[in-house]
C-alpha cells in the first residue's frame, strides 16, 4: 500500500487533549498521555470510563472530537484506519468467519502487496503456538486458540503499536491466566509497544508495566502497577485497584516529617510523604492485607497505630482469611491475614485490636460529607493473596 | 403402557413424514404426469408412459415461447431488483437518514397489498400515463414487488453481520473497496443470493399482476392459465418438473459446496480444543 507510514521509526505513542464526545456525553475528556515506545501500556477502567473509545481513536476507528493523536513526530489524528501502522486485536477478536486461520494471519500482508506469505504465516502460528491450524476455519476453534489467532493476525504486521482492546475477556479464568503470561512474553519477545484496554485490575497489574486508571474520560492515575497499588492517588484507584478501609479524618496540615489527623475521636498519623492531602477533610487509608489483627494492644510492633473492634465476620478462602472488624464508632474494617499456619484463626465475636504501620498508610482528599470506606469483604482481595 | 410410550416417542416423526408428503405430493403429481401419453386433450388420468414430452418439449411452440418470455422477465427483474434492493438493506442497515423508518415502511407495503389491487392500480397508472402494456411493463411491475423480498432478506443477512469485522479489515490495510469486496460481500453473498432466487421465483411465478400489465405478451404462467380451458399440453408438466429439478439442484451444490449436506453446519458443532 502506498502512503503507509511504516517506514518512520516510530517512537513514542502520544494523546494530546483527546477529547470524544458522544452527543451530550463526553466519553474521553481532555486525555494526555504518553506510552513509551516497547512498553507494555494498560489502560484500566469500569465500563463506560472511556478507555475503548480512546483504544479506537488510536486505531483510526473513531474520530476524535478534539485533540491529537501522535506517532512519534507523526500526527495520525486523521488518518484513516488502514494507513495507520497501528493494528488492533477485538474484543471478540473479529475474526474473518469466511476464511481460514491461515487467510485470516494473512490477510495485512496481503493487502499490502505482499506476495509470498506462507513461511512468514507459519512463523506467527508458530510464535503464537498455533502450528498446523493454518486450514481450519475460525469456528473450528476454541476461544483461546480464536485469540491467539487474532492475536497472530495483528502482530504479522509488526505494527508500531499493537492495541489490545479486553483481549482476554472471553476466556475462562484459567486460561486467562495462562494466556497473561503468554502475551507477556511475546511482548518482551516482538518488543512492540501494547496498549491493553481492560476492567480486570489482576490482568493490568501482572501484564502492563504502566497502568492508567480511567474514570469518567480522565486518567485518575497512572505509573507502575506496583506504585498505583502502594500509593493510591483517589479514593476511586484506592478501591478499584484492590481495595482499600477508608477512614474519614480531619487532617491540620503536617508536623514535621508527619501528618497528624483524627479519625473518630482517635489520633493517627500518616508520613507526609504519603499523604496526597495534609488539611482538612481527608481519607485515611490502610490496605486489609496491611491491617493486622491482635488480642490486645500490649506488645504491638513499635511505632504502629490501632483500633479497637470485634470480629463480626470470617470469609476463609484457602490462602488468606478476610475479616469485619466492627470498631467502637460502628465502622467496619476489613483485614486480609495470611494462613501461614503461625495462630489458629479468630473467632467470630473475638475483641481484637487492628493494628498497622503508618509506613503503610495513605492519605488522600476526601470531599466533606463522605464517610468511611470499607473494603468490600465479597471481592476478590488481588494483589492481596500471599 | 408401552404403546403408549411407543407412539409418545415417535408422533412428531410421524406428522413430520405426513407434512413432508403434503409438500412434496403435487411435485410428484406433475412429475409423473410429465411422462403421460394423455387419452385425450382434457385428461388428467395417467393413460401410458412416455419419453416423447422430455424428447420434444417444445412440441407446443406457444408454450415454448411463452417459457422464453417467462425466463427473459425473470432474468430482468431479478437483476434490477437485487441491484436495487441490495444498495436499498445496505441503506437501511448501514445508515441513519431522514425518512429510514418511511422508506421502512414503504418497502413493507407491496408484501402486504393484494396482488389484485397491485396489478389493477399499476394498469390504470400505465393507461392513464399512456405507456403502452407489454414486457417491459411486466417488467417494471416485477421489479416492484420482487424489491421488497430482496431488501428484506439481504436486510437480514446484513443486520446479523458483525460490524467489527469490517472494521477489522480496515485495521488490517483494506480501503474501504476492499474490506467491501473481500470482507462484506463474501459475508452477506449468501443473502444475496438467496434474494434473487427468491425473486426469479416470484417473477418466473407470478400471474395476476402479470396479467394486467402485459397487453399482448405472453408469459408461462398465462399460457397455462389459457390453455387449462383447451386441455393442457403435458410439456407444461416438462416445464414445471423441470424448474423443479433445477431448484433443488442449485440447493444441493450450494449444500455440497458449504460441506454441510451429510454433516451437521461446523458453527453447530462442539469447538474442536487441542490447548
Amino acid at each position: 500500500m502506498n502512503g503507509m507510514v511504516n517506514e518512520s521509526p516510530g517512537g513514542d505513542l502520544r494523546l494530546d487533549g483527546l477529547t470524544k464526545r458522544f452527543g451530550r456525553i463526553t466519553a474521553v475528556d481532555g486525555l494526555d498521555l504518553t506510552v513509551a515506545q516497547g512498553s507494555f501500556f494498560a489502560l484500566l477502567g469500569p465500563s463506560g470510563c472511556g478507555k475503548t473509545t480512546t483504544l479506537r481513536a488510536v486505531a483510526g476507528l473513531e474520530e476524535p472530537t478534539s485533540g491529537r493523536v501522535l506517532l512519534g513526530d507523526r500526527d495520525i489524528t486523521r488518518l484513516r484506519p488502514h494507513r495507520r501502522p497501528v493494528n488492533t486485536v477485538f474484543q471478540s477478536y473479529a475474526l474473518f468467519p469466511h476464511l481460514n486461520v491461515h487467510e485470516n494471519v494473512a490477510f495485512g500482508l496481503r493487502r499490502r502487496g505482499i506476495r509470498s506469505v506462507d513461511a512468514e504465516v507459519a512463523r506467527m502460528l508458530a510464535l503464537v503456538r498455533l502450528d498446523g491450524f493454518g486450514p481450519r476455519r475460525p469456528a473450528q476453534l476454541s476461544g483461546g486458540q480464536q485469540q491467539r489467532v487474532a492475536l497472530a493476525r495483528a502482530l504479522i504486521n509488526q505494527p508500531q503499536v499493537l492495541l489490545l482492546d479486553e483481549p482476554l475477556g472471553a476466556l475462562d479464568l484459567k486460561l486467562r491466566r495462562q494466556m497473561q503470561v503468554e502475551l507477556k512474553r511475546l511482548q518482551i519477545e516482538v518488543g512492540t509497544t501494547f496498549v491493553q484496554v481492560t476492567h480486570d485490575q489482576e490482568e493490568a497489574m501482572t501484564m502492563a508495566d504502566t497502568v492508567a486508571v480511567m474514570n469518567a474520560g480522565r486518567i485518575e492515575q497512572l505509573g507502575g502497577p506496583a506504585d498505583i497499588y502502594e500509593y493510591p492517588a483517589t479514593a476511586f484507584v484506592a478501591n478499584f485497584l484492590g481495595q482499600s478501609n477508608l477512614l474519614a479524618a480531619e487532617a491540620a496540615g503536617p508536623a514535621g516529617s508527619e501528618v497528624p489527623v483524627t479519625a473518630h475521636g482517635a489520633r493517627f498519623s500518616v508520613p507526609a510523604d504519603r499523604a496526597r492531602a495534609d488539611r482538612g477533610a481527608v481519607h485515611l487509608g490502610v490496605r486489609p492485607e496491611k491491617l493486622h489483627l491482635a488480642g490486645t494492644d500490649a506488645g504491638l510492633p513499635a511505632g504502629h497505630q490501632h483500633v479497637a473492634g470485634v470480629v463480626t465476620d470470617a470469609s476463609y478462602v484457602g490462602v488468606s482469611t478476610q475479616y469485619l472488624v466492627r470498631t467502637a464508632w460502628g465502622g467496619e474494617l476489613s483485614a486480609f491475614v495470611a494462613n501461614s499456619g503461625l495462630g489458629g484463626q479468630l473467632p467470630i465475636g473475638a475483641s481484637v485490636v487492628a493494628h498497622w504501620d503508618p509506613r503503610h498508610a495513605f492519605l488522600l482528599p476526601r470531599e466533606p460529607g463522605h464517610g468511611d470506606r470499607a473494603a468490600g469483604r465479597l471481592d476478590a482481595p488481588v494483589g492481596a493473596a500471599p | 403402557m408401552s404403546a403408549f410410550r411407543w407412539l409418545a416417542e415417535r408422533w412428531v416423526m410421524g406428522v413430520a413424514l405426513l407434512v413432508l408428503g403434503y409438500l412434496a405430493l403435487p411435485v410428484l403429481v406433475v412429475a409423473a404426469l410429465s411422462f403421460n401419453r394423455p387419452s385425450n386433450r382434457l385428461s388428467y388420468d395417467f393413460a401410458e408412459f412416455t419419453l416423447d414430452n422430455w424428447r420434444q418439449p417444445c412440441a407446443t411452440p406457444e408454450m415454448c415461447d411463452a417459457v422464453l418470455r417467462s425466463v427473459q422477465i425473470g432474468f430482468v427483474s431479478t437483476v434490477v431488483s437485487t441491484v436495487l434492493g441490495t444498495l436499498m438493506a445496505f441503506a437501511l442497515v448501514r445508515h441513519r437518514f431522514a425518512g429510514r423508518s418511511g422508506t421502512n415502511l414503504l418497502v413493507f407495503l407491496p408484501m402486504a397489498t393484494p396482488e389484485l389491487v397491485m396489478g389493477t392500480s399499476l394498469l390504470a397508472l400505465f393507461v392513464s400515463a399512456g405507456v403502452p402494456q407489454g414486457f417491459w411493463t411486466v417488467v417494471v411491475a416485477h421489479v416492484m414487488f420482487c424489491l421488497s423480498f430482496v431488501v428484506v432478506t439481504v436486510r437480514a443477512r446484513l443486520a446479523g453481520m458483525d460490524r467489527r469485522l469490517e472494521e477489522a479489515a480496515a485495521d488490517l490495510y483494506a480501503g474501504p473497496w476492499q474490506a467491501f469486496r473481500l470482507v462484506t460481500l463474501p459475508l452477506v453473498l449468501p443473502g444475496i443470493v438467496a434474494a434473487a432466487l427468491l425473486a426469479f421465483s416470484l417473477s418466473f411465478d407470478d400471474f395476476i399482476v402479470t396479467n394486467f400489465n402485459s397487453g399482448t405478451t405472453v408469459t408461462f404462467p398465462m399460457y397455462v392459465w389459457g390453455a387449462a380451458q383447451r386441455g393442457i399440453p403435458p410439456q407444461v408438466n416438462v416445464v414445471g418438473t423441470a424448474m423443479f429439478a433445477i431448484a433443488l439442484l442449485l440447493v444441493l451444490l450450494t449444500s455440497v459446496r458449504k460441506g454441510t449436506l451429510l454433516t451437521h453446519s461446523v458453527e453447530e458443532g462442539p469447538p474442536v480444543n487441542n490447548t
